[in-house]
């Protein structure tokens, strides 16, 4: 700081230098950040929705989190018939275990012995928003979501998830329309074991497929 | 969902089927990947009919609905230079605008 204090009190220790301190992040509104301000008020006055609309809404989508997709992860581990529904129709299975994804259209992939899945959106941040919640930001980066693609195994890597040569790596870059859940293989020595317990080995990065489930 | 309807294109490719997409670069809100423009690979599934995101981004109805595809491509015939086995794969979701008959195809 500038050093210049023109307090005349005594320069003690309970009043410590004021240093530079970070700029709050809000306080940088950019274009596109006003533009929302302004057409979210004018469709407030307009009457189309109210603040606590909105406020009801963001608290709904922060408050989603990965618990949900291991409840289809664990119940798709212990019930062959079931799983053979998600695969088919990601969407129907969840409903069918009351898990509520509104207009998602979800393709469930699954692990095998030959094959692991990873997910990526190249283009933004394309994410089943409904069973892991809010996307990491890594999985916004653009790190991520270019070398997903263009070196998986190197990106795995370093999530601390080797590959071996003999399993395929399939990316899904969801580009569209459709969500993608991993199922992950379901754990060794977890026999027996209740869905409630299975479901917290589904971590939400075992359900993109940068890891594999969790060790009992 | 799946072609046929009155408001959706009919399907043109099947499950198996092998296909190039489309180079092109047309301006505007694309869902098309660079990386993936002039490819070749394999119809993986066929995901159902959806309104067109290029007409939807400026709020027009996005009819007839397009067909979307999932076509699988292989690592290696993306990046020559690929870091890993041949039996890697990527599978990248398609509109069938953008996709043509790879007429070289064996």
């Amino acid at each position: 700081m500038s050093g210049t204090h023109h307090h005349d009190h005594d320069h003690g220790h309970d009043h410590p230098h004021a240093h530079p301190t970070a700029p709050d992040a809000d306080d940088l509104m950019g274009y596109y950040q006003l533009m929302e301000v302004a057409v979210r008020e004018l469709l407030i006055e307009k009457g189309v929705f109210t603040g606590e609309d909105i406020r009801r809404q963001i608290e709904r989508m922060d408050g989603a989190n990965a618990g949900r997709g291991g409840l289809l992860v664990a119940r798709a581990w212990t019930d062959p018939a079931f799983k053979a529904r998600a695969l088919a129709d990601g969407s129907a299975a969840c409903r069918e275990i009351g898990l509520e994804v509104g207009a998602l259209k979800l393709i469930v992939v699954e692990n095998t012995p030959s094959l692991h899945n990873l997910i990526v959106c190249t283009l933004c941040s394309c994410y089943p928003r409904p069973l892991l919640g809010l996307p990491p930001d890594w999985y916004k980066s653009r790190a991520y979501r270019s070398r997903a693609v263009r070196e998986p195994r190197a990106v795995l890597a370093e999530f601390g998830t080797v590959i071996p040569d003999d399993v395929e790596v399939r990316v899904h870059d969801s580009t569209a329309d459709m969500r993608y859940l991993v199922l992950p293989r379901r754990p060794d020595g977890t026999d027996g074991w209740s869905e409630e317990k299975l479901a917290e080995l589904a971590t939400r990065d075992s359900m993109v497929g940068v890891a594999l489930a969790a060790s009992p | 969902m799946s072609g046929g309807q009155a408001d959706a294109l009919p399907v043109h490719f099947g499950v198996g089927d092998k296909v190039r997409v489309r180079v092109a670069h047309p301006p505007g809100h694309l869902r098309t990947p660079w990386y993936i423009r002039g490819q070749r690979g394999a119809v993986e599934r066929i995901c159902g009919a959806f309104a067109n995101p290029e007409e939807l981004a400026y709020n027009r109805p996005g009819l007839p609905r397009q067909p979307l595809y999932r076509i699988r491509f292989r690592q290696t015939d993306l990046w020559p230079d690929y870091a890993g086995p041949k039996t890697d794969t990527v599978e990248v979701e398609i509109y069938q605008h953008w996709l043509e008959p790879d007429e070289a195809a064996p």
